[in-house]
């Protein structure tokens, strides 16, 4: 239930119509605010990779694939 | 004109690579032909599976459709696919792998029938991912057309650019097999993932500085839109979320999964891959908006004016006409005529041959439909157990010939941009499929009727959005046309970019009815559920949930 939330706000956080009409600040003097948002959502997408394949690793599948003998 | 020998150049490597990484290899059956033997190691498998993902529409596309439409390119495709596409590989890519260790799957398909105790069904879902997937092998020589005609100058007319892509990729896949194509597939990505930095550092001291251009852009009242995103409606910005679900419904992405030696090795692609679309898609999308600015560039500028010309006098003009001005201010080539502009001689060869890379990630897609033909045609109606499996695999080969060879012929006379026939058609009709995966791995109650009735619905729907757009013309950029309207609602509209339900592009629709007929058929043929032995091989009982 947490991942879910978690991936669901990252999710949400996608649509950002708060920088929908702006183009400034242009961050570095280049990067009009709304493509420097989604450059940051990437990164932002992976750590939050990162955060769940840390917790939430099916390592019983690695086990699943080797073993021809139903669990 | 940026001399084409360092792209050729690539070409011949990419064939060597492709050729002889093959060679190394002690097995010599169709797992080692098609699956690389399930033994790619960590790197090969990240940069290959990014690689194989990554095609024409990366660079040239994303650099294209960002000239003419502005930053909000990046937002449609890049930062959603940067977290659906490595979640649904967590989530799914994982358990095909274990599936596929497991019970020796070298195809969705064979897991599909598997899966649901079904026969001829799973060759129905394999009939429509199979067409489904032409386009985005067209995509590529399509790609590979434009890119070697413009690097030469004119000189490569696109018949024949299409042309030695198409023959170097089959090259390598007939002879390489997976093992070729993902070493191949890995070389690219090295290549295309460097592109991006060395392209906006070398362009940008070229243009004499990017803060100058972007703040000529804001200066413009026809350039300003470009760097904000109030000409695109936020649901058509949402719907678009929806593309990267096909992903994991691709095939050849389904068969990628099952080629890595160990688990583990999903980790780091799972956690770097919004790190390669960064490195790739924002220096495109970038390059693309400021190519604007770029006026001392004759093709540029030419394209500019024709823009401009359409969209003050667009209504007016003859059909002919507004096509050819259409075509004149496409931006599929822009990068390159950016390197041409600014990026000095030897370095906007090595690039051109890096936007080559990014074109002809078609190999994994050609070889995904010689795998499924050969394992879910040939050997499923019992062509090995006749001919043997040397017949098998060369089998394989000649379905790669002709394959290519018919895709090729659909690229010589496809009219569409890539990047708009890419995301119509192949990845709209793909993520309309993904609750057919989802399904799979996840539901015990999904039958194969609603395996049946999801892929009916999705060819159908695919072939209803593209008849539409082929009857109603496309209007003027700002205009649409009611398809469909129910009181004073108009459910289906025709704009310039493609069609609208609601105001959403046509996957949103598509993927929600695909789910809920999976749902509604496999309920009302809960009697049609596979057996408990079968059933036991998919959801173990102490299996843990993620």
């Amino acid at each position: 239930m947490t991942a879910a939330l978690l991936v669901a706000a990252i999710y949400a956080l996608h649509q950002d119509f708060w920088f929908w009409r702006e183009a400034r600040p242009l961050v570095f003097g280049v990067l009009p605010i709304g493509l420097f948002y989604h450059a940051v959502y990437t990164l932002a997408s992976s750590l939050l990779l990162w955060f769940l394949v840390s917790v939430w690793w099916p390592s019983h599948l690695e086990d699943a694939g080797h073993s021809p003998a139903a669990e | 004109m940026i001399p084409a020998a360092a792209v050729f150049a690539y070409l011949a490597v990419a064939l060597a690579i492709g050729i002889f990484a093959r060679r190394g290899s002690q097995q010599k059956d169709a797992e080692d032909y098609f699956l690389a033997g399930r033994s790619l190691g960590p790197a090969v498998f990240l940069l290959s599976l990014f690689g194989a993902n990554m095609t024409a529409f990366s660079i040239l596309g994303a650099s294209g459709h960002a000239f003419g439409n502005g930053i909000v390119t990046y937002g449609l495709m890049a930062s959603s696919s940067a977290l659906v596409i490595p979640l649904s590989i967590f989530l799914i890519g994982t358990r095909l792998w274990a599936l596929g260790k497991r019970h020796g799957f070298m195809t969705p398909v064979q897991m599909f029938r598997d899966r649901w105790e079904c026969g001829h069904i799973g060759t129905v879902i394999f009939l429509v991912q199979a067409v489904l997937l032409v386009p985005y092998i067209v995509i590529a020589v399509m790609g590979g057309g434009t890119t070697l005609q413009a690097v030469s100058g004119g000189l490569v007319p696109f018949w024949l650019g299409g042309a030695v892509v198409s023959l170097v990729v089959t090259g390598y896949v007939c002879f390489g097999g997976m093992r070729g194509t993902a070493w191949v597939n890995a070389f690219q990505a090295v290549l295309f993932l460097m592109f991006g930095a060395v392209a906006v550092v070398t362009i940008g001291a070229g243009m004499g500085g990017f803060p100058r251009a972007m703040e000529s852009m804001l200066a413009s009242p026809a350039t300003a839109p470009l760097l904000a995103r109030e000409r695109v409606s936020p649901l058509y910005f949402f719907s678009y979320t929806f593309i990267p679900l096909s992903t994991i419904a691709f095939p050849h992405i389904g068969i990628f999964c099952l080629t890595a030696r160990r688990l583990s090795h999903f980790r780091k692609t799972i956690v770097l891959y919004p790190i390669c679309m960064l490195a790739i898609w924002l220096p495109s999308v970038f390059l693309g908006v400021v190519a604007n600015t770029a006026t001392d560039v004759p093709a540029i500028t030419l394209k500019i004016d024709a823009r401009a010309t359409l969209a003050s006098e667009g209504p007016t003009l003859a059909p002919a006409e507004r096509d050819r001005l259409r075509a004149q201010a496409g931006g599929d080539d822009v990068v390159l005529r950016l390197l041409e502009g600014y990026a000095p001689l030897w370095l906007a060869s090595l690039l051109g041959a890096a936007v080559m890379a990014a074109v002809m990630a078609s190999d994994t897609q050609i070889l995904a439909l010689s795998t499924m033909f050969t394992q879910d045609v040939f050997a499923y109606y019992e062509g090995t157990a006749r001919f043997g499996p040397a017949m098998q695999v060369q089998t394989g080969r000649v379905f790669v010939i002709v394959l290519t060879l018919l895709a090729y012929l659909i690229a010589l006379g496809a009219p569409q941009s890539i990047f708009d026939l890419a995301t119509q058609y192949a990845f709209a009709g793909y993520a309309a499929l993904s609750p057919l995966v989802a399904a799979a791995v996840f539901w015990k109650g999904s039958t194969k009727w609603g395996a049946l009735a999801t892929t009916v619905w999705t060819a159908a729907a695919v072939f209803a959005v593209a008849l539409l757009q082929a009857v109603v013309p496309a209007p003027a950029p700002g205009a649409a046309i009611a398809v469909l309207t129910i009181g004073s609602l108009d459910l289906v509209s025709r704009a310039a970019t493609g069609t609208t339900v609601l105001g959403f592009m046509p996957v949103v629709p598509m993927t929600i009815v695909s789910a809920l007929l999976m749902v509604v058929i496999s309920r009302w043929t809960a009697a049609s559920r596979p057996s408990n032995i079968t059933l036991a091989k998919y959801f173990p009982m102490a299996r843990q949930q993620v």
